[in-house]
């Protein structure tokens, strides 16, 4: 049974997706219970492969028996788990059970005669980000990426506005695009290397003579590109504010967190485990150009979230200045830099989905998408505003939350490769940051229009009596949305204290993959 | 080497006031429990930190690691208490028991609003404080002092009025903007010069780092300014932006835990992370001291101009944490004592200033020192205990204020820096100029025409005017005895 964990993570959501079709549709309240369970499974089989990875080294898993004693690599298809992607499974089930909690009654309600339908394609999505995630196969790779994002193309137009419409199609031209360029990519390695697993692509390739082959080149920056529109990294970002903004609140929980963060890590799987990071390091040497792109992506996000009224807007051009958190922490070529990606992908899906979901509920309950009208929201709603403050505090950068300990790598990894930069980039970003959320909580604490001074003085202790009593959880949302928002807020802070483990997870997936080590060594 | 015990007593004295807190929510509509629930943690909190108190005069220092790190990873949050962290403590706690006293008669005297909450946050920066104190590496100290950023920020705000918002805007944009700025990038380059290697323990931190004299002054200065709570201009406008908060919160925390934490930070730094060794030789210091020696004269000459009294407080206690930060920077083992021993004698002469200040807006609902003719013989208790705390802090004997500026003055002359020494005499005079004449109005002048005249005393409530005496007495106590002061400060110099 055991053995078989890294297929059953998959088929649980596959088959819960087609028990959905087949149960649901008569009776809506059935497609519930079957989403969580098949999550639940995937979740599961998750933490297991996780402990057993980090026991025993990376699982290789031929799926169908099509192992390499009787045919050559790469032509059966390979999962592989190692510790790297052990860590993103445990990250994605655990945002894809939390956001499913929340959706409890709030999917129906959004979409009242599609229920199935929603619940069918969110369970095909969790199977497409998992499935990317496991493989190790770079066509297999290519046609998870159209699994998952067809499914997020129709979850994103399922809303009911119109807008959501149109951001799904543009969504849909940018996410193909994308996708043809990472395909585009695999062909020219095909045409070079004559496979499509990626140990044998990364074992070709570490010949020398491969080091100036132009078609190579060619490939890499294919596949870069391509997977670079799929993350929204600055420019390539228009699609995705619309996107995340116009979407049903469920899929924007869960789209938001996990998305962009599956496609940096299809990046650094790239780098490292096709291409490895002595090719992409030494003999392409495009290092710093990529860090002061990743400068101007954390820049242009910040600046761009400072301009936005609408609370979605705004975190969604976070999304984009984390993105470039990631991208440049990967591309500083140095083990820290790298370190300080992988944790901030962990870090930051579970920072995102405590924001969204948050500001989900106040969308929801206040009738207000605008910043603006969040007045008075702390009294209203203490324990949302608690899960709120903790995710922009983990934005910020604030000790002990993971957010702090990203940035902590981060830049440590930034100054030990003197990219000075990025370094600024990064305390630049986590003061607006702070702006950006003061200015939020600001408005929620003082409201609108503050009392011109503060003689009003007057005893509320008093009349607090009856008042209190309705007003301290009364004005809260249901606990399906708000229990997941008070879990995702502990696991922010959890993941924050105990980062010693986490990372140490990271640098044993990191000794997997020598090559940054190699890399750091030869500067 | 000083031998270790490990305890978990300074986590529980940590915890003491962040568990009150939501039982002081939980208490929200039992006014008596409430306020109960503030005392006992109080008590609990001091009775923890002198329950500590032997084992470190005796010369050991308590440990206790709260999450570990992993080598070369990350740091552990530990804490690690010792001479210097136990002064600190004992002084933060012991306020707070009579700053809980003060704020209620504060606070119910003037009816003020959300008082639950305003409870709860003073609990919960309590900690933070004692976080700060007992921190056993820069790490848990950043983590802590940033929690106190943020949980001071409601109490800045608590009148929740445009005043209060354009101060708490100036406070956080300080405060986070240096710390994230500066402090943080500081911290993880000393990270890496050190080789993984943050915790106050044994050799300074840098002690055998290969560090040059311009990397050694940006990172100092980054240090210096990035803990801005110490209030070294030019990031001093934070201070005075706080004065919108209530008296009891600038009390205790504008006058005694947050920039305290300020100047503790520095001091750390300084003996910590540099080391006197290093520093002497990298000769970077004198920066400080000049930075330092500038704010000392400047705030004082600005305290002058101060008609309101809450801001004059604030610029006195500017140029004061001012004096400590040059006493560290000075180098000498006396001035570092001074400095340390400063960190007491000007809390307690400070906290009662404020707590007159509060005390007479409470009574008479006067902010401005103009408006003071008079108040000598209506407010005989109030205005003698301000005459106390301002003799403390201008070093007036007998207030503990002169032993301290004692040592700061002899560690200047140790350090042949006359020039230094010399503001030091100066500014001393200057704090007699803008303090005394609030006095003299008081006692000397008659009141103004056109009010009532008052017979007889009209003090403000007794929860008022008795912790302003209390402080008031313990700042005359510090000058007599001085020997639990001098014995810990002695275990941080001697240790060096």
């Amino acid at each position: 049974m055991s053995e078989q964990l890294p297929a059953i993570i998959l088929l649980a959501p596959l088959f819960g997706a087609l028990l959905t079709g087949l149960a649901g549709n008569r009776d809506h309240r059935r497609c519930f219970p079957i989403l969580i369970s098949a999550l639940a499974v995937s979740f599961g089989c998750a933490i297991a492969l996780l402990v057993q990875v980090s026991q025993s080294g990376p699982i290789d898993y031929f799926v169908g028996g099509w192992n390499t004693e009787r045919v050559p690599l790469g032509v059966g298809i390979q999962l592989r788990i190692d510790a790297l992607n052990a860590l993103l499974l445990v990250v994605i089930t655990t945002v894809a059970l939390l956001t499913a909690v929340y959706s409890f009654r709030r999917a129906g309600e959004e979409n009242t005669e599609k229920t199935p339908q929603f619940y069918m394609l969110f369970q095909m999505l969790c199977v497409g980000l998992l499935g990317i995630t496991v493989t190790a196969d770079a066509f297999n790779l290519f046609v998870l990426v159209e699994v998952s994002s067809l499914t997020s193309y129709a979850l994103v137009a399922m809303g009911s506005k119109s807008r959501g419409t149109v951001a799904a199609f543009n969504y849909l031209i940018m996410g193909t695009v994308g996708a043809s360029f990472y395909l585009l990519g695999v062909g020219y390695l095909y045409m070079q290397t004559g496979t499509l697993n990626m140990a044998a692509i990364h074992e070709i390739l570490a010949d020398p003579a491969f080091g100036k082959s132009s078609t190579v080149f060619v490939a890499f920056i294919l596949i870069l590109v391509g997977v670079w529109i799929k993350m929204a990294f600055f420019p390539l970002y228009g699609w995705l504010p619309n996107a995340y903004s116009y979407c049903p609140s469920t899929t924007s929980c869960l789209l938001a967190p996990l998305m962009t963060k599956v496609s940096v890590y299809v990046m650094i799987r790239v780098m490292l485990s096709i291409f490895g990071a002595d090719w992409v390091f030494q003999s392409l040497g495009w290092s710093h150009t990529v860090v002061w792109l990743a400068v101007i992506a954390i820049l242009a996000g910040s600046v761009l979230a400072l301009a936005q009224v609408e609370l979605k807007k705004m975190l969604c051009y976070l999304i984009v200045a984390e993105v470039g958190y990631m991208v440049g922490g990967a591309w500083l070529a140095n083990h820290w830099g790298m370190v300080g990606a992988i944790y901030h992908i962990l870090a930051d899906a579970f920072m995102t989905l405590c924001l969204f979901i948050a500001a989900n509920i106040f969308i929801k309950h206040c009738r207000a998408d605008r910043i603006d009208q969040l007045e008075g929201l702390f009294k209203r709603m203490p324990l949302t505003s608690t899960g709120f403050v903790v995710g922009a505090l983990a934005m910020i950068g604030v000790p002990p939350t993971a957010g702090f300990f990203s940035k902590w790598y981060l830049l440590r990894g930034g100054i030990e490769s003197g990219q000075w930069g990025y370094v600024i980039a990064l305390l630049v970003s986590s003061l607006v940051n702070a702006v950006l959320f003061f200015r939020i909580i600001e408005i929620a604490y003082f409201g609108k229009n503050p009392a011109e001074s503060h003689d009003h003085a007057h005893d509320e202790d008093s009349h607090q009596g009856q008042a209190g009593e309705a007003t301290l959880l009364g004005g809260e949302g249901r606990p399906a949305t708000v229990i997941p928002l008070l879990i995702t807020a502990a696991i922010v802070i959890l993941l924050g204290v105990f980062n010693a483990p986490v990372v140490e997870i990271i640098q044993q997936a990191l000794e997997g993959m020598p090559v940054v080590g190699a890399a750091a060594a030869a500067r | 080497m000083d031998s270790v015990v490990h305890s978990s007593l300074p986590l529980w004295a940590c915890l003491a006031s962040l568990l009150a807190a939501p039982a002081i929510v939980l208490f929200r509509r039992e006014l008596f429990l409430r306020e109960a629930t503030t005392f006992v943690a109080a008590f609990v909190k001091f009775g923890l930190v002198l329950a500590m108190l032997p084992i470190i005069t005796s010369g050991k220092v308590i440990e206790f690691t709260l999450v570990e790190g992993f080598g070369g990873v990350v740091a552990p949050i530990l804490f690690r208490v010792d001479g210097l962290g136990m002064l600190f403590a004992l002084v933060a706690s012991s306020l707070w028991i009579v700053t809980s006293l003060y704020a209620i008669g504060y606070m119910r005297g003037l009816h003020e609003h959300s008082q639950t909450r305003f409870f709860a946050f003073f609990a919960i920066s309590l900690s933070a404080t004692l976080g700060v104190a007992f921190a056993g590496n820069l790490l848990t100290l950043y983590l802590f002092y940033e929690m106190l950023s943020l949980a001071t920020w409601p109490l800045v705000t608590h009148h929740q009025d445009k005043e209060a918002r354009t101060g708490g805007r100036t406070y956080l944009t300080y405060l986070l903007g240096t710390s994230i700025g500066f402090a943080l990038p500081a911290l993880i380059f000393t990270w890496i010069k050190s080789g993984g290697d943050l915790s106050f323990a044994g050799d300074a931190i840098l002690a055998s780092a290969d560090l040059g004299p311009a990397q050694g002054l940006i990172l100092l200065l980054a240090f210096c300014f990035g803990f801005s709570k110490a209030g070294m201009m030019p990031f001093h406008s934070w201070l005075p932006g706080a004065m919108v908060a209530p008296t009891p919160v600038s009390a205790l925390l504008h006058a005694v835990a947050v920039v305290k934490v300020g100047v503790f930070c520095v001091i750390r730094v300084f003996t910590a992370v540099f080391g006197v060794d290093l520093l002497a030789k990298l000769g970077v210091a004198t920066v400080i001291s000049w930075i330092a020696a500038f704010t000392v004269i400047v705030s004082s000459l600005i305290a002058m101009s101060q008609d309101n009294l809450k801001r004059r407080l604030a610029f006195s206690t500017i140029g004061q944490l001012s004096y400590i930060v040059l006493g560290v920077s000075l180098l000498s083992a006396h001035a570092v004592q001074g400095s340390m021993m400063h960190i007491a004698m000007h809390a307690f002469g400070k906290i009662t200033l404020f707590f007159c200040a509060g005390a007479i807006f409470v009574a008479t609902g006067k902010k401005y020192v103009s408006q003071l003719s008079g108040l000598g013989k209506t407010m005989p208790f109030t205005m003698g205990a301000f005459a106390i705390g301002a003799m403390s802090v201008t070093g007036v004997p007998p207030t503990g204020g002169l032993l301290s500026k004692f040592y700061l003055v002899w560690g200047a002359a140790d350090a042949q820096q006359f020039a230094l020494l010399a503001v030091y005499l100066v500014s001393s005079v200057l704090n007699g100029v803008y303090f005394f004449p609030v006095v003299y109005r008081a006692f000397f002048k008659p009141a103004p025409e056109g009010e009532a005249a008052v017979e007889g005393i009209r003090e403000a409530p007794l929860a008022c005017v008795l912790p302003l005496s209390i402080t008031a007495v313990g700042s005359v106590l510090l000058f007599f005895f001085p020997g639990l002061l001098l014995e810990l400060t002695k275990l941080m110099t001697g240790a060096q």
